[in-house]
This record gives structure tokens, sequence and C-alpha cells, in this order.
């Protein structure tokens, strides 16, 4: 680590201009993330800004009917909140999927969000990364990348989006609400991460200093039947190789309405579109289910030692997807 | 009167439990010496070549640094002495470290940086601008292949060659026949504490706090480095926070703290980072091993050929001696065992729990359960039928062994009848079950081991040896021995441990603490009983006055007549009498002349249940059950603590650890999120119990030690489970999803 200052935000206001008027300087989360990266001098910053004496801790119902989620609600709270519980299991299921209790204790949604590839030459500080240092080159595509993505790659960079709770939050449509130099927005997730491309560097459409207020979910009755699947080699305590968050609305024994999203396997938390549309219309069971995996896949670039990512994902989906059909 | 309950054999709580729960235990790297200054470790990117320029300005200008240390400034060292061991050369880097500016792995120590505070130093360390030459690296065991050669002996102990009958003849004809070629990868000790030392001059004396589980052999590797006397250097270590085979002799953290210090001249501290870990503090090298067997209709086995390669780096020459069990772990007149090394450019591979036996039994017992499959014979049948009745390398009986009843009791605690042998037949709703199970096997070792002990006048007493707590429960387990030599009740009894400065223990490793420093501590007991009987036997003002002595017996602190339990001396009242604050003995113990006469291995017997996803095929081990043979089971809580953590290192081998090295020879998982331990929810119930037979022709308490023994066998016994549950052999570790999907 390199030496830095630390200042607690006195409002939000005030927390964005003191980021915003410096290059180096960042805001400070649960820490569990940004501290790692610092560490291993992946990230040098100058100053932090913690955040989390901000008051945007609270889980509330939004007018619409849907909840609007604090950006420093930490992640534990938000997986044992009874309304998320509920109304939007995946996304406990996923948040619980994720890291460890100790970690959950401290990540906040918002740095979670945020979170930066586990990418090895990303973080071994010195390979060739595009992302770490732009235009250096990408170790990884032909390096050891059993972790890597299959979906959304480019020739500059194919490491992996790590979050599980962004598939959940991409599955159900949510918005992130910023603050930044410039005033407020809504951001809709789909549009929050970027693919890589050729600016594999520029990972959110969020500029400098612009500070995430709240995440927030429209009212999504079908949400109740979702489900988060995450499959990794240990039991616990491990990113996924391939994860999917689904949804099913079922309707007279037609699909009415469908989510897909993955994990694990994109190079942003991947909402599979097109084949959630495939779904519309259909009979919930094993021949819908396998072409719509066999379609969430579609456009897949494995790499040496990913290849089994997409086998393994398909059957992830299908899992996924039987699980919520079988739900009452 | 009942006698009291010996010691030995308790399940008592560890000596140590409270002070390491409440954080009392003070660990290398704990100890804070005034005008502490703390060093950080640069190290190489590339994996082979030169160092062309070390660029030290910037580091050299950040607050709070003292000294970057590069091969050109630091402090004179030698050679690390050649003859640490009885026989042979040290398995360990001989080359001091900085001691050129070759590059020969990845994450090579090339410069050090010291300075007031970690975090300034670890700053400035980031600073430091190496340029290289980069080199062709050696990285794979098939391209290094026409350069590998033989290894006759494993640390001077052990042949790694053996021929005994005609094993091409044998396979020729044989009526069952089984080829096959199974591979294990690099794994990490991945101990909680790292390699930690505090390194403080006083002088020409140099004082290590140094995480150390042979802290004897550290201080001849620090005297002959420095060229200082023995006499010079202290080691000192009173817990270590786990070692697993690392740790051991010397590594490059203690040497550079050392030359650090020298160079400041403060006291300084060297912690490795985790990543570090995974280049400067060893690890098990990958093996490749080539295995046939041949056998009668009815299984009986007519031939083994176990043929091993393995790597070691440019810098040391260790072995990985899989084979050694195949020698004599089953009956057969035609065996053959080869042991072949090739140099790759990575870090320096060492001990790793269960050396040879781990990977070596990961390959015998899975060919074994091949060889039931071709033969159709159950693989515990086929086990006992091949039973070793004697070492047939050797030609001698065993000391003790009771492996039958350990597949017995295991057939019976697990369930194993009810096994139907057809791959993919048994299920749990949706998921595969599969049942599998291996013999279990480490040597009795012991080697020389010296320990002191007093009797003081307050009833109590200490004794000592410069043995180590690795977790392995010795200061508790000493403290049994001598308490049960001595016939005081434990909790008077304290046991001193982890200083140079105390009698000569061997390395804590081979699983013999206990048999070789327990030999040690009972040989000093007893003479420290003999100076007590005689000063009791020659005082008139004793009950025991001219009592012989083998009328007298010590129990519960006192001198009892066997005569007439009446008659007895506390051994307070004796020193009190006599005027003397206690009496002291100390005495060497080592193996004599039943190492010649018999042969000694445990054993045991691994059943292991897992459950599979067909779909999602992730393997779930959910029981595990595990019967062994160490001879006397000191203490059964320890012994078990042992054995649960054997076993479930032996699961992460199988299913999980795997240190990987890029096309370029980078490590590519080095922390404790990407190489993939255990974590509980890969656990289950495991079920462990001992034939608890003691061992007399091993040592006076019968104990063999059993550190290594539950690792050995898991990773077959998991593999085996796997291919019952769903028809797939895997002859590569560990067994990740995809090799099975
Ligand atoms: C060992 C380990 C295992 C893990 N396993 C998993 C896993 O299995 N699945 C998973 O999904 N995650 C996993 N994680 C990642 C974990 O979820 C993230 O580290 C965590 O969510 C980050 O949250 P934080 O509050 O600690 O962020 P911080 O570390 O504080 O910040 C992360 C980034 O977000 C920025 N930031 C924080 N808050 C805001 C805000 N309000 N507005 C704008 N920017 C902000 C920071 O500036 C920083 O760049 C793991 C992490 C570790 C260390």
């Amino acid at each position: 680590m390199t030496p830095f200052d630390y200042t607690r935000a006195e409002g939000s206001a005030a927390a964005v201009k003191q980021v915003s008027g410096s290059a180096k300087a960042t805001f400070l989360g649960g820490g569990t993330c940004l501290i790692d990266l610092m560490k291993l001098h992946v990230e040098n910053h100058d100053l932090l800004v913690d955040i989390t004496p901000l008051p945007l801790d609270r889980i509330e119902a939004t007018a619409g009917g849907g909840v609007r989620i604090g950006a420093n609600v930490r992640n534990s709270e938000l997986a044992h909140d009874a309304t998320i519980y509920k109304n939007y299991p995946a996304l406990s299921e996923a948040l619980l999927s994720g890291a460890s209790p100790q970690l959950r204790n401290m990540a906040t949604v918002g740095g979670n969000l945020m979170q930066r590839t586990r990418c090895p030459y990303f973080r071994n500080g010195f390979s060739p990364c595009n992302k770490r240092e732009p235009k250096s080159g990408c170790a990884a595509k032909d390096g050891y990348n059993r972790s890597h993505a299959v979906l959304g790659v480019s020739e500059h960079c194919i490491a992996t989006h790590p979050s599980d709770m962004c598939v959940a939050l991409i599955a159900f449509d949510a918005v992130v609400k910023t603050h930044g130099p410039k005033g407020e927005r809504a951001i809709p997730i789909t549009d929050f991460h970027l693919v890589p491309g050729d600016t594999p560097d520029r990972e959110t459409v969020l500029e400098h200093g612009e500070l995430i207020t709240a995440v927030e979910l429209p009212a999504a009755p079908w949400a109740m039947r979702s489900h988060y699947l995450k499959v990794r080699d240990r039991a616990s305590y491990e990113f996924a190789l391939a994860s999917a968050a689904v949804a099913l609305e079922v309707v007279d024994g037609v699909i009415k309405t469908a989510r897909v999203a993955l994990g694990g396997v994109a190079t942003k938390p991947w909402r599979a579109a097109d084949a959630e549309k495939s779904l519309v219309g259909q009979k919930p069971g094993a021949p819908a289910f396998a072409a719509t995996a066999e379609m969430a896949t579609k456009g897949v670039a494995p790499r040496q030692f990913n290849g089994f990512k997409v086998a393994l994902v398909r059957r992830v989906i299908v899992r996924a997807l039987e699980t919520v059909a079988a739900m009452k | 009167m009942p006698e009291p309950r010996s010691p030995l054999g308790q399940p008592l709580d560890r000596a140590d439990g409270v002070a390491k729960v409440t954080g009392r235990a003070k660990y290398a790297a704990e100890f804070a010496p005034p005008d502490l200054a703390h060093a950080v470790v640069v190290t190489s990117t590339i994996t082979r070549g030169r160092v062309t320029a070390c660029d030290t300005a910037a580091a050299e200008k950040s607050p709070g640094v003292l000294a970057v240390i590069t091969p050109r400034t630091v402090p004179a060292m030698k050679a690390v002495p050649a003859d640490l061991l009885p026989k042979g050369r040290p398995p360990i880097e001989l080359r001091p470290p900085l001691a050129d500016e070759k590059v020969s792995h990845f994450g090579q120590a090339v410069a050090v940086v010291v300075a007031d505070t970690f975090e300034r130093a670890t700053a400035a360390a980031a600073r430091v601008r190496v340029t290289y030459q980069a080199d062709e690296p050696a990285l794979t065991l098939e391209e290094a292949e026409p350069t590998a050669f033989e290894a006759e002996t494993f640390v001077g102990r052990e042949d790694l060659k053996h021929r005994r009958g005609d094993v091409a003849r044998a396979l020729a004809g044989a009526a069952v026949k089984l080829e096959a070629v199974y591979r294990t990868p690099v794994e990490h000790h991945n101990p909680i504490e790292p390699a930690a030392t505090i390194a403080e001059w006083d002088g020409d004396s140099l004082t290590l706090h140094d995480s150390s589980r042979w802290v004897h052999a550290t201080r001849r590797v620090a005297a002959g480095v420095f060229g200082l006397s023995p006499e010079k250097v202290r080691v000192i270590c009173p817990f270590i926070g786990g070692a697993f085979g690392s740790k051991g002799f010397t590594w490059q953290q203690n040497l550079l703290a050392a030359a650090a210090a020298r160079h400041v001249k403060r006291p300084v501290k060297l912690v490795l980072t985790r990543q570090q870990m995974f280049t400067l503090a060893g690890r098990r090298p990958e093996t490749k091993q080539a295995v046939a067997l041949a056998a009668t209709k009815d299984g009986g086995l007519t031939a083994v050929r176990h043929a091993t390669m393995s790597e070691t780096s440019p810098l040391a020459d260790f072995v990985e001696p899989c084979g050694t069990l195949s020698k004599h772990l089953y009956s057969c007149p035609n065996v053959e065992v080869t042991h072949r090394v090739v140099r790759l450019n990575r870090s320096s591979p060492v001990f790793m729990r269960g050396p040879g036996e781990t990977p070596g039994s990961f390959a015998l017992e899975s060919a074994l359960d091949e060889l039931a499959v071709a033969a159709g014979i159950d693989p515990l049948v086929l086990r006992l039928k091949n039973h070793a009745d004697r070492d047939e390398e050797k030609d001698r009986p065993w000391s003790s062994k009771h492996l039958k009843e350990c597949y017995r009791r295991g057939d019976e605690r697990f369930g194993w009848a009810k096994r139907d042998p057809k791959p993919r037949s048994m299920r749990d709703g949706n998921l595969l079950v599969g049942w599998g199970m291996a013999t279990a096997a480490y040597p009795g070792i012991r080697m020389e081991a010296r320990a002191k002990v007093r009797v003081t006048a307050d009833g109590r007493a200490v004794a000592a040896s410069a043995a180590h707590e690795i977790g392995n429960g010795a200061y508790t387990v000493l403290a049994q021995i001598a308490a049960a030599a001595l016939g005081l009740p434990v909790d008077r009894v304290r046991f001193e441990l982890g200083d140079s400065d105390l009698p000569f223990a061997p390395a804590t490793g081979a699983s013999q603490t206990t048999a070789a420093v327990g030999s040690a501590v009972t040989a000093a007991a007893v003479e420290a009983m003999a100076k007590l009987v005689k000063l009791a036997t020659t005082d008139k003002a004793s009950p025991l006055f001219g009592i012989a002595v083998d009328q007298l017996a010590a129990r519960e602190g006192k001198l009892v007549s066997r005569a007439d339990g009446a008659k007895a001396d506390a051994f307070s009242d004796i020193l009190r009498r006599a005027k003397l604050k206690g009496v002291e003995a100390d005495a060497t113990a080592a193996p004599g002349e039943e190492k010649e006469k018999f042969s000694f291995l445990s054993t045991g017997a691994q059943f292991v249940e897992v459950k599979i996803d067909p779909d999602l095929p992730r393997v779930r081990v959910t029981r595990v059950v595990g019967v062994y043979d160490p001879g006397a089971v000191l203490n059964p809580k320890t012994a078990r603590s042992q054995m649960l953590g054997g076993i479930l290192m032996g699961l992460g081998a199988a299913l999980l650890e795997e240190t990987v090295y890029d096309g370029r020879g980078l490590v590519v998982n080095p922390d404790l999120a990407d190489y993939r331990l255990p974590v509980h929810a890969d656990t289950s119930d495991i079920d462990v119990s001992f034939v608890n037979e003691p061992d007399r022709h091993f040592n006076p308490v019968g104990a063999r030690g059993l550190g290594e023994l539950g690792i050995s066998g898991i990773g077959a016994a998991v593999a085996n489970a796997v291919f019952h549950a769903t028809g797939k052999r895997i002859r590569d570790l560990p067994i990740t999803p995809e090799k099975l999907l």
C-alpha cells in the first residue's frame, strides 16, 4: 500500500466534491475490494473518502410498489431483509452465495456494484493488462483463463465481472441512482456496466466522483418466483464458475414473463434478453429450457481453459428454470 | 486403593488451548523488541534469466526507508551447511538469498527493503524498479523429461530404487493387468501463519524469533551462513501456526531478516506475504506416476511397478518419494519402484504432509481399485487378499500391524457390505452416490532426541526439549508422557519447547515428535526418578528407608512401597529433607537394534461416500470413515484432531487444491480465494477411530505417531468413490467439475 489520506464524508454533496476534485481520490465503502487492491498496488489513491457515515443505509418501499435500497446497505442486511427475501428471493440467494459472512457484513451495495474483476493478471500488478494499464495488452487471452468470460469479451479483455448480486439486480431491471458533479441521474442497470470493447479500463458509465446513492427495484410480482443458482468448485466462499438468476411468470400453463441473467461467464452482469423472449408463450419444460440455454450462449468465445463454462452455464440455466417452474 | 489412572490415553484438553484462543500464545511475528524495523521482500516477475538493473533510488528516498538491500549490498553470507542430516544433502536451497543476480523462478527474492514501519517498507518496495534479461524457462514435466535424473534415496533415509522378482515377466503372463498414469499437481502448505522472523543482533550474537519447526537446525544454518559458532545463535519459537512440511531447516525469510538486521543495525521483522508463501516457502512438487499391476484371476498380486517422475527447482534437490509404499504395502513377489526427477523453473519444493505417501497412495490405491474392477473383485476383498503379513521389501516382520482390524472395523462402521459394485447404481434422489475405499499407511519414524526433566520441591515438574508446538498438541502430549513416567498428575507438569537453548530435538516432521521426543522425556524422567528414589531410600527419616528400588512405585507425586501402600514419601518431602530445590536429569533416546529386527508401519482404512449431481457435477463428500493403527493413542482428543486435519487436507487435494503455473511460469492463484482449501461447507460427517494397540518394539510409550497417516489414501478413496458414482475414472487431481461434465 502507498500512504494515503482518509476522511469521513460529511454529506453526499461534500463527498462528491472531494472525490471529483482530485483524480487520485475515491470513495470508500466497506473496503473489502478497494483495500485489497490497494494492498496489491493495483489501485493507488491519495485520498479515501469514507462514505459509510452517509445516511444511505435504508431499505424502503417506493410509491410504485418497488424497493429502494440505500448504497450503504450491507450485503448481509440486504440478503436477510424480509421484503427482499419474500419478493425478490433470487437477490437474497445471490448475496448469500457470495463471499463469506464476514465480508458480507462489511460489503455495501454500492461497493458490490463497483467491485472489480478477479482476473489474476489484473490483480498481480505487473502482467500486461489493458484494464489496469490501458494499451499494455492482455495476458489472460493466452494465459491461464479458466475463470474468464466467454460472453461479452473483446480482443482487449476477457475478464469476468465477479458479482453475484448484480446478476440478480439485472434480472429485476434495477435502476442505479447517482449523485454526481453534474447532478443526479437514474441509470438502468443494463446500461450501468460496460463490456470491455477497446476500453476495458472503463467498467461503468459513472464519472469520476459520481456517487451511487441507491438502487431501486421496480415492482415485479413475478420476481417472487425467482432463483439464483451458482456453481463453483468448493461448496462456499468462491466466485462463480457459472451462475444464473432466473424468474418465470406462468399464466394458464404458458410463460408470460421470463428472466435469464448470467454470472461468472461474462464481462459484465449478463442479461440474456433474446433467450428470455424465446421463452414467452412457451410451455415451461425441458424442450423450451434447453432451447433457451442454447440461445443464451449464442456468440460465446471460449479460450483454452474456460471452454467447459459453455456447457456448464447451459446446464445451470436449465436447472434454475426447472427449479423456478417447480415452485408453488 | 485403585491405581490412579495413567495420564496416557486420556482425552485431555490442549495445555495451550486457552492461551491460543485468548491470543496470549505468542507467535514469531508477535515479539516486539524495541526499535524494531520492518523488511519487505521484492520478488522477480520473470521465470528465468537475470537482473540487469535494479533501480533503488526512488525506494531509498521513500519516507522511513533505512535500506534497500540487493545482491550488490547484502552482507556476506556463506552457503547453508550441507550436513544438517545424518545422511545425504538436505533437500533445500543451499544458496543463501540474494547471492547473485540470477533468476531461476517466478517470485524469487531480488531485493529487500527495510523501513521504520511495515507500511512504509511496503510502499517503498513497490518503487523498486527491476529490469531483467529473460531466458527461456523449463515449465513442464514433458518438456524437461529428456534431462530427467534418477533419485536413489529420500533424504538418505529411504531407498527410492527397489527391484525384486521379475515384473516384466509377471506382467506379460498376467491373467488380469492394469497400466495407467496418474498425475498430481503442485500444492502449497498454506499454513495460516505465514513464514515469519524477527532477527536481533547483539554484537556477534544473533537471536531469531522464527516460525521454525526445527530450531536446532535453524540455529546451525544461521551460524554457518553468518560464520558464527552455534552458541552465538538462539532460535525461539514457542508456537507455530501450522507448517505441514514448510518452515523446516531454513527458508529465505530467516536469513534475509538476519542479514537486514545486520545491515541496518536494528532488530528487523520479516513476514512473507500470502503471495510470497507461494514462491518462497516450499511446496509439494507435481508428479506423474506410471503404475502397472498384474494379478491372478482371483486377485492375487503378481506384479507392482511404480515409476514416478517429479520435479524440483534449479536451486534445490527434492524428490517426491511416491513409490515408497508400493515396495511393501501389499504382498507381491515381483516389484519395481523407480523415481526420476526433472528441474523446472519453479520455486523449490519440499516436504508436504505425507511426502510421497499422499500422491503415491493416490496412484497405487486408484490402480488397485481399477484392478478390482478389472478382476470383478470387491476392492476391500482385494486388499485383504494381498495383505502383507511381513515386510517383503526388507524381509522382516512388522513390529505391530493391525491393518486387517482397521479394514474390519471400517467395513462395519461404513456399511460397506451394502455397496452395489456397479458404477452409477446407487442414488439418493437425483444424486449419484459413490462409495470408495483405500488403504492408508505411513512409516513409523523416530530419530535421536534429548530431553531434560526437573522435579521441584513444590511437588511439580518441568520437562523440556527443543521440540515444537505446531498445532499437533506437543505441549499436551509430551507433558502427559512426562507425568506418566514421573507418577505425577498431568496438571503438575509443564512442558517447555521451541528454544534452541533446550536439549536437541529433531524436526517436527515425519510424524515423530511424540515417538522421538516422548522417548527422551521418558528416559530423562526415569533418571530423575532414580535420583529421588536414591534420596528417599538412603534417608533414615524416610518411611521408605532401605526399601529396594524395585519395590517402589511413583504415583500422585509420591513414592510408594509396592508391598505396603501406607509407606509413602511425597516428592516434596523428599526434596525438602534433602534441602534441595529439585532434582534434574537429562537423557538421550535413540532407536536401537529393533531398527534392524522390525519394520514399522502405521496403517489404516479410509472409506468415503460422495454424492454428485449428474448435471452439475460437483463432488460432495458426504461421509468419511477412517480407522487407524498408529500404535498407542496417547490422547484421543488431539489424535482425533490430527486425523481430521489429515482427512480434510486429503479432501482438499482430491477435489480442490492446485497451484497453477501459466504458460509463462507465473503462479496465477497465489491467495486463499483462488487457491481453494476446503471450507466448513465442504466437510461432512467424519468418523475417526483407532485400534489403539501399543507398539512396544518401537518405543517405551508404544506410539508410532499419526500426523501424516490421515491424509494418506484419501485422494484415492475419493477418486474411487467418484468412479463408483459416475463410471468415470479420474487419474489427475484435483477432480474439478469440468473433468466430470
Ligand atoms: C475473498 C473474497 C471473496 C469474495 N467472494 C465474492 C463472491 O463470491 N461473490 C461476489 O459477488 N463477491 C465476492 N466478493 C466481493 C465482494 O462482494 C466485494 O468486495 C464487495 O461487495 C465490495 O463492497 P465494499 O463496500 O467493500 O466496496 P469497497 O471495497 O469499499 O469499494 C469497491 C469500489 O466501489 C467504489 N464504491 C463504493 N461505494 C460506492 C458508492 N456508493 N458510489 C460509487 N462508488 C462506490 C469504491 O470507490 C471502490 O472503487 C469477494 C471478496 C473477497 C475479498
